[in-house]
């Protein structure tokens, strides 16, 4: 063989490779009809080819996909948001809809909120939202003031009631009912409710 | 499927992470085929495998996508492999179980100490010869024999693999072969 022509060798591999020029391929032909080394040679290709191939096909080990997954890292949260309401376009509308009708729900109940008020009375005085009951007058009747203080420095013959603000009593003022004071916003639907059933 | 690949992977991109245990389905088999053949250790391959989908996964934003998702897959693979391969040399695993043996490991072979005898080897099942003389290989002829005769690839598709010139590739399965043919023509 080592009298052969070089290419020989490198054309068996074209050939392998189904890369051969049709000429190369009658040399190659003709030669190893002739020559016992070459083709010998030839044919342990061929078996090693052969045996690399038959190696048989595995598959991957059961479970495999499920600790891949489990390697891979976390979805993001905000990822997780998305994806839902991309899957539920009724309950993002539902929602969003609540959201945006309750923000004005509640916007409508602070605006009345800071709106002062109170029981209209001619014998009432008024100086910078508090409300005094002058020394000497006697109200006959309850008396509510939102969103201001009230000084009491006379007598009230009712209850006093104060929402969103103080009660200052003087040493001779005096209030024969309750005197209550509300300031969070539910105290304050709860009062207004109770006294829808008056 | 290559249709349906992509959409997947655009799915993986918004960050679906089902879609991408689709494709992990669609390629376990021959990505651990590739990492067995390459390292010849079940473990060993099950880790380079895995090792292989976690780091398509995070890369995903680099897969161009107008390109073929197999070859940029086990492109992944077999440099997961290579290195691994570099990493750990020289190469006998006494906890390897031996193909077609049932149980037998290298232990086995090595009684009190000595050094496993050239005859033994020898008369070992042929499937153990083929996994030596793949062993024996150089990782540079190892992978494109692997690529060429187990994944059987086109020697163009190896080339973008392993993004080698075709030259390259065709004169390494040339000398893989005969280096093959070397250990193998006994059998």
């Amino acid at each position: 063989m080592t009298s052969c022509p070089k290419q020989i060798v490198h054309y068996m591999h074209e050939y392998l490779d189904g890369e051969i020029e049709n000429d190369a391929k009658e040399e190659l032909k003709l030669h190893i009809e002739t020559c016992e080394d070459c083709k010998h040679h030839y044919l342990e290709l061929k078996k090693t080819i052969a045996f690399v191939q038959s190696a048989s096909h595995i598959a991957a080990p059961a479970g495999f996909k499920a600790r891949v997954m489990a390697s891979l890292p976390r979805d993001k949260k905000k990822m997780g948001v998305e994806r839902w309401l991309r899957n539920h376009p009724f309950f993002t509308a539902a929602a969003l809809f609540l959201l945006l009708m309750g923000g004005g729900f509640f916007s409508m109940l602070e605006q009345r909120d800071h709106q002062f008020a109170f029981t209209k009375n001619s014998e009432l005085k008024v100086e910078n939202e508090t409300v005094i009951v002058p020394p000497g007058t006697v109200i006959e009747e309850d008396v509510v003031v939102k969103n201001g203080d009230i000084r009491i420095e006379g007598a009230v013959n009712g209850d006093v009631t104060v929402i969103n603000g103080e009660r200052y009593m003087a040493a001779a003022g005096s209030v024969t009912g309750e005197i209550e004071e509300i300031d969070r916003l539910f105290e304050r639907l709860w009062f207004e409710i109770k006294s829808l059933f008056k | 499927m290559d249709l349906m690949v992509q959409r997947r992977i655009k799915q993986v991109l918004k960050g679906d992470q089902n879609a991408f245990g689709e494709i992990v389905e669609l390629y376990k088999d021959k990505v651990y085929q590739i990492c067995f053949r390459m390292l010849w250790d079940r473990h060993e391959a099950e880790d380079a495998a895995q090792e292989t989908f976690l780091k398509a996964f995070l890369n995903i934003h680099t897969y161009n996508q107008d390109k073929k998702f197999s070859t940029w897959l086990y492109r992944i693979a077999t440099n997961l492999c290579i290195d691994k391969i570099r990493k750990k040399k020289p190469d006998y695993h006494l906890d390897a179980e031996i193909a077609g043996t049932d149980g037998l490991n290298m232990y086995s072979h090595l009684s009190s100490g000595d050094q496993l005898p050239e005859e033994e080897v020898e008369s070992l099942e042929v499937q153990e010869t083929i996994r030596q003389a793949i062993l024996l290989l150089p990782e540079k002829y190892r992978s494109v024999i692997v690529l060429k005769y187990v994944e059987e690839l086109p020697l163009q598709e190896i080339a973008d693999i392993l993004e080698l010139p075709l030259g390259t590739v065709k004169t390494r399965v040339h000398r893989g072969r005969e280096a093959l043919r070397k250990h193998l023509r006994h059998l």
